[in-house]
C-alpha cells in the first residue's frame, strides 16, 4: 500500500480530478488487456501539464515510491499493470496534436495522443503515419514508442523505431532529454533507439516527433487459399524471395477464417486450411507489376485460389475479415491468450505443424491470425478462465510457443513487449551476461530501479528458479509467487 | 578470435584503439593508444536471400558483402559509403554511416537487426538475432551504431537487406539552391520512386528506383535531363571522390531538418538527403558553423581534416552527456575502448 504521506504530497501537487483514489475509479485501471493479470493500483495520476509530471517523478523519487507509466492500456503483456505500492501515471491527457509540417513531412505530438489519430490529421496533406498497430483506434504514440510497435505494415515501413525522428523524456532524476532531432541524425549514441521499446522502464515520454510518409498512389489487395497450412507458409517466403517487398503479408489459418467469416463476411473461402492476404503499394505501374508477380508465385507455391481485389470496396472486404479476427476469434471461446513470437520465415512451415501438435498436447484449441511476412506470429489460444487450471495451461502451451520460436532462431516478443507476461522466457532467450548488461543499461537512467519494478527484464534469482522449474516441466511456473 | 580478443581486452593496461581497414581513422577525434587489429575476425556466417537477413563477422570487407548481395539482386539499403576498399562492415557500422539512399530507404541503424559484441571487459554479449521484429530486451544492437567502438568492439552483425530496384535512372534541373531545397523538399512528400538526390553548383540531381514503367511516368512528370552515367556519378559521391572532396579545406558535415534554409555560411556546398544533410568545404570558425547548425535545429560534424581540437561531433548539452558517461561506465568501465574517439570526456 502507499503511504498516506505520499498521497498527501500528490494531492499537493494535482487538482482532485487528477488523482483517482476510490476502488472503482481505479477498477478500469487494473489491467492493459492481459486479463489474466489483474491488480488494482493503489493510486492513479492523471495530469494535465508536463510541470504536474515533473512534481510526481521528483515525489516518487524523493521518497523512494515506484511508478508505473500508463497510455491507453492495450499492451497486452502487463507493461502497464499496476504494481503495489506504485502510483500508476497515466499520459492520456496529454492528447494534442502541436504540429505537422506538410514541408518537412513530420508531425509533433503528446504522448497521449491516438495512433490513428495522427494520420487523420496528416490526410489533408495525403501524409499519413505508417505503423498501424490493429489497435491503432485506442493505443498511443507515448506506448508504441515504449514498446516499439508495429502493425501490419511494418514489412515495408518499418517498425516504430524506424518512423520516430525524435522523443522528449523525463528521467526520474528530473533530467529533460531532447533525444533525437527533426534531422535524421543526432551527435551521441543512439539514445533513440535504446529507449524506443524500453517498456516505460528508462523514462516517461513528454512528446514525439514523428516521420510522415507521403501516401502511395495505390494499393491492390490479393487473396490466396490453401488446402495445407505449410504450403500457405512456404507461400510467403516465395513471395519475399521472388523480389516483392509487400506492404502486408498476412496470414490465418482454417479457426481463424471460419471465426472471421462468420463475424465480417468477408467472402474467404471457407473450405481453405490457410489464407494468405498480400497487399503490395507503390505508383499505379509498380502495383500492375508486383500483382501479376504475386499472383503467378501465389499459384507455383500451390495456391487453390487466388483472387485479386475487383475494386476498393472489395479490398476493404478482404481486410474487414482480418482485422475482426481478434474478436471473431474471441467468440469461439469464453477467454483467448494472444502469444506475439517472431521467427525466421523459412521455419513457418515447421512452426506452424509443431503448434498444432502442441494444441493437442495441452488440448486447447489455438487459431493463427498473423503478420506472416515479418515471420511475426499471433497464435490466439483458446481457453476458459472459469474452468479450475485451464488458464494454466494456456500459460503453458503460450510459453511452450515462445521457446519454439526461440529454438527456431527467433523471438519470445515481435511487438508487444515483455512486459510481465513473458518475463520467464526472457531466461530462455538470453544468457545472464546480456540479461546483466539490460540491468546495467537500466541502473543508468533509473538507479533505484523505481520505473516499473519487475517488468521487461528478469533477475537472474527469477530465471534460476524457472530453469528449475522448467526442467520439471508440465508445471506452472512459480504458482505460489506474486507476480513481480 | 573472439576468445583471443576477449582475452585482449581483459589484460590490457592500456587503452586500445580498434582497427579493421583503417579506411575510416580520419574519423572523430584522432586518439592513442596501442591497436587492436580486427581486421582478420571476418567472413559471412549466414545468407538466405529468401530471409532479406546476411550476418557476417564484422571484419569482412563491405566489397565482398555488397558483390555477394548483388548476385541475388539485392543490396544493402542504407548505400553505405566505402572511402576506399578496406572499408568493413564493422567500421562501417561503428562510425554509422549511410549514404545516398538513406533519407529514402533507411540508415545503418535502421537495418541493424542483431549485434555481437566484446564489452570493455571482453564479456561476449549477443543482443538481437537475425529476425526482422524482436523487442525482447532493450535495443543494445541499434545502441551500438554510430557509438565508434566505445561501448564495444562490434564482432558479428546481423543486418535486413532488400532487393535491387528492377531499374534506376538520374535526371538533372538546372536551379538555384533555394528552389532545389524547396523541389527536394515537396517531391519526397509525394508518392515518387525518389532514392537520392543531390545539389551541387546550380544542379539538382535526383535518382529515381523502382519498376521501370514507373520510372518512366515519373520522368514524363518531372522533367530534367538524362545523365547517362548516374551509377558513377552516386558512387563517386558516396565515396567522397569528386572534386569538390579534395583540397585542404575543412570538410564539415551538417545535418538539419530537410526544410531548413540556405545556409550562410561561406565556403562551397553539396546538398544531398533531400535536404537533411549539406556537406561544406568551408575554414568558417567551428564555432559560427555549430551555431548556425543548432539554430536550425541540426548539428554539424568535423569530418575531414582542420582542428580537431574544437570537437569532430557536436558538443552535446550537459543532461544528455551524463547518460552517455554513465552509459560508457557501464560497457566499459575501464575506459579502455576508444577512449576519446567520440568526446574527450570519455
Ligand atoms: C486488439 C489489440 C491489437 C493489437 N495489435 C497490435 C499490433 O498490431 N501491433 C503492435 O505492435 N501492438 C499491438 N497491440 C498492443 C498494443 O496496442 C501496443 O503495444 C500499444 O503500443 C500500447 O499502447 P498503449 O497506449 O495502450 O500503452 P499501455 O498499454 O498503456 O502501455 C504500454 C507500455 O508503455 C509504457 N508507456 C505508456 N505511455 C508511456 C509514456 N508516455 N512514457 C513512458 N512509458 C509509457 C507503459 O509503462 C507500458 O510499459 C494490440 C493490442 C490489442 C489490445
Amino acid at each position: 500500500m502507499i503511504a498516506p504521506k505520499i498521497i498527501r504530497r500528490l494531492q499537493s501537487v494535482l487538482p482532485p480530478d487528477c488523482l483517482l483514489l476510490a476502488t472503482e475509479d481505479l477498477k478500469p485501471f487494473e489491467t492493459d488487456g492481459l486479463t489474466a493479470f489483474r491488480n488494482i493500483p493503489d493510486v492513479v495520476a492523471l495530469p494535465e501539464t508536463e510541470n504536474q509530471v515533473k512534481s510526481i517523478l521528483r515525489i516518487c523519487h524523493e521518497s523512494g515510491t515506484p511508478i508505473v507509466f500508463r497510455g491507453a492500456g492495450t499492451g497486452v503483456s502487463g507493461g502497464a499493470l499496476p504494481v503495489d505500492g506504485a502510483v500508476l501515471l497515466a499520459m492520456t491527457r496529454f492528447n494534442r496534436i502541436l504540429s505537422i509540417d506538410p514541408l518537412a513531412r513530420l508531425a509533433r505530438v503528446q504522448p497521449g495522443v491516438r495512433n490513428l489519430a495522427i494520420s487523420e490529421a496528416a490526410a489533408p496533406f495525403n501524409l499519413y503515419y505508417a505503423p498501424d498497430p490493429s489497435s491503432q483506434i485506442a493505443c498511443t504514440i507515448g506506448g508504441n514508442v515504449a514498446e516499439n510497435s508495429g502493425g501490419v505494415h511494418c514489412l515495408k515501413y518499418g517498425l516504430t523505431v524506424h518512423n520516430v525522428l525524435s522523443i522528449r523524456v523525463l528521467t526520474i532524476e528530473g533530467d529533460e532529454l531532447v533525444i533525437g532531432s527533426e534531422a535524421l541524425d543526432s551527435p551521441g549514441y543512439d539514445l533513440l533507439a535504446l529507449l524506443t521499446g524500453s517498456e516505460g522502464m528508462l523514462a516517461v515520454t513528454l512528446e514525439v516527433t514523428v516521420k510522415l510518409l507521403p501516401k502511395p498512389e495505390r494499393t491492390q489487395v490479393v487473396l490466396a487459399a490453401f488446402d495445407d497450412i505449410g504450403k500457405g507458409g512456404a507461400a510467403v517466403g516465395a513471395v519475399i524471395a521472388g523480389g516483392v517487398l509487400p506492404a502486408g503479408l498476412e496470414m490465418m489459418d482454417r479457426l481463424a477464417v471460419e471465426a472471421a467469416e462468420a463475424y465480417a463476411h468477408a467472402g474467404y473461402p471457407l473450405n481453405a486450411k490457410a489464407i494468405l492476404l498480400v497487399e503490395v503499394d507503390g505508383t499505379q505501374e509498380e502495383v500492375s507489376e508486383d500483382v501479376m508477380r504475386v499472383r503467378e508465385i501465389l499459384l507455383a507455391a500451390g495456391a487453390t485460389e487466388v483472387r485479386t481485389a475487383r475494386d476498393e470496396a472489395e479490398q476493404k472486404k478482404f481486410w474487414a475479415g482480418r482485422k475482426a479476427a481478434f474478436p471473431a476469434v474471441g467468440r469461439l471461446a469464453p477467454d483467448y491468450y494472444c502469444m506475439d513470437g517472431t521467427i525466421p520465415r523459412k521455419s513457418l512451415p515447421d512452426v506452424l505443424k509443431r503448434m498444432a501438435a502442441l494444441s493437442e498436447q495441452h488440448a486447447l484449441p489455438v487459431a493463427n491470425v498473423f503478420h506472416a511476412g515479418d515471420g511475426n506470429l499471433h497464435p490466439l489460444i483458446l481457453y476458459d478462465a472459469n474452468r479450475p487450471g485451464e488458464w494454466e495451461k494456456a500459460e503453458r502451451f503460450g510459453a511452450d510457443i515462445l521457446e519454439l520460436c526461440v529454438a527456431h532462431g527467433g523471438s519470445i516478443t515481435g511487438e508487444h513487449g515483455v512486459g510481465i507476461e513473458k518475463i520467464n522466457q526472457m531466461c530462455v532467450q538470453f544468457g545472464s551476461a546480456e540479461l546483466g548488461a539490460f540491468h546495467g543499461i537500466k541502473a543508468c537512467f533509473d538507479p533505484d530501479g523505481l520505473l516499473n519494478p519487475g517488468k521487461a527484464v528478469p533477475t537472474l534469482h527469477r530465471c534460476a528458479e524457472y530453469g528449475a522449474m522448467h526442467v520439471r516441466g508440465g508445471k506452472l511456473p512459480f504458482a505460489e509467487l506474486p507476480r513481480f | 578470435m573472439i576468445e583471443a580478443l576477449g582475452e585482449r581486452i581483459r589484460a590490457t593496461q592500456t587503452p586500445l584503439v580498434i582497427r579493421a581497414g583503417g579506411s575510416k581513422d580520419f574519423y572523430g577525434q584522432q586518439i592513442e593508444g596501442d591497436i587492436l587489429d580486427v581486421s582478420g575476425h571476418r567472413g559471412i556466417v549466414s545468407y538466405e536471400p529468401g530471409e532479406l537477413v546476411l550476418t557476417a563477422k564484422c571484419g569482412t570487407p563491405l566489397a565482398e558483402i555488397e558483390a555477394l548481395l548483388d548476385r541475388h539482386g539485392q543490396m544493402l539499403g542504407f548505400e553505405p559509403p566505402h572511402f576506399g576498399t578496406a572499408s568493413t562492415l564493422g567500421g562501417t557500422l561503428a562510425c554509422g554511416l549511410s549514404g545516398p539512399r538513406r533519407p529514402h530507404a533507411g540508415s545503418a541503424r535502421d537495418f541493424v537487426l542483431g549485434m555481437e559484441i566484446l564489452d570493455g571487459t571482453g564479456q561476449h554479449l549477443k543482443f538481437g538475432g537475425q529476425v526482422i521484429k524482436n523487442v525482447a530486451g532493450y535495443d543494445a544492437s541499434r545502441l551500438m551504431v554510430g557509438s565508434l567502438g566505445t561501448l564495444g568492439v562490434l564482432v558479428q552483425a546481423s543486418l535486413k537487406v532488400l532487393p535491387k530496384p528492377q531499374s534506376e535512372l538520374t535526371l538533372q534541373f538546372e536551379l538555384d539552391e533555394t528552389t532545389a531545397l524547396k523541389r527536394m523538399n515537396e517531391w519526397s512528400g509525394q508518392p515518387l520512386p525518389v532514392s537520392a538526390s543531390l545539389w551541387q553548383s546550380g544542379i539538382l540531381s535526383l535518382r529515381l528506383s523502382g519498376a521501370s514503367s514507373a520510372i518512366m511516368r515519373a520522368q514524363a512528370k518531372l522533367g530534367g535531363d538524362h545523365h547517362l552515367n548516374g551509377p558513377d556519378f552516386w558512387r563517386q559521391h558516396r565515396d567522397h571522390e569528386t572534386a569538390f572532396f579534395s583540397g585542404d579545406l575543412p570538410l564539415w558535415r551538417l545535418s538539419l531538418p530537410p526544410s531548413a534554409p540556405p545556409s550562410s555560411l561561406a565556403g562551397k556546398q553539396i546538398i544531398t538527403w533531400g535536404g537533411a544533410e549539406r556537406w561544406l568545404k568551408t575554414d568558417a570558425d567551428a564555432a559560427e558553423i555549430r551555431a548556425w547548425a543548432a539554430a536550425h535545429g541540426g548539428h554539424a560534424t568535423l569530418f575531414m581534416g582542420g582542428h580537431k581540437a574544437a570537437g569532430a561531433f557536436h558538443p552535446l548539452p550537459r543532461a544528455l552527456m551524463k547518460y552517455h558517461l554513465r552509459l560508457k561506465g557501464q560497457f566499459d568501465p575501464r575506459g579502455m575502448l576508444n577512449r576519446g574517439r567520440m568526446y574527450p570526456d570519455f
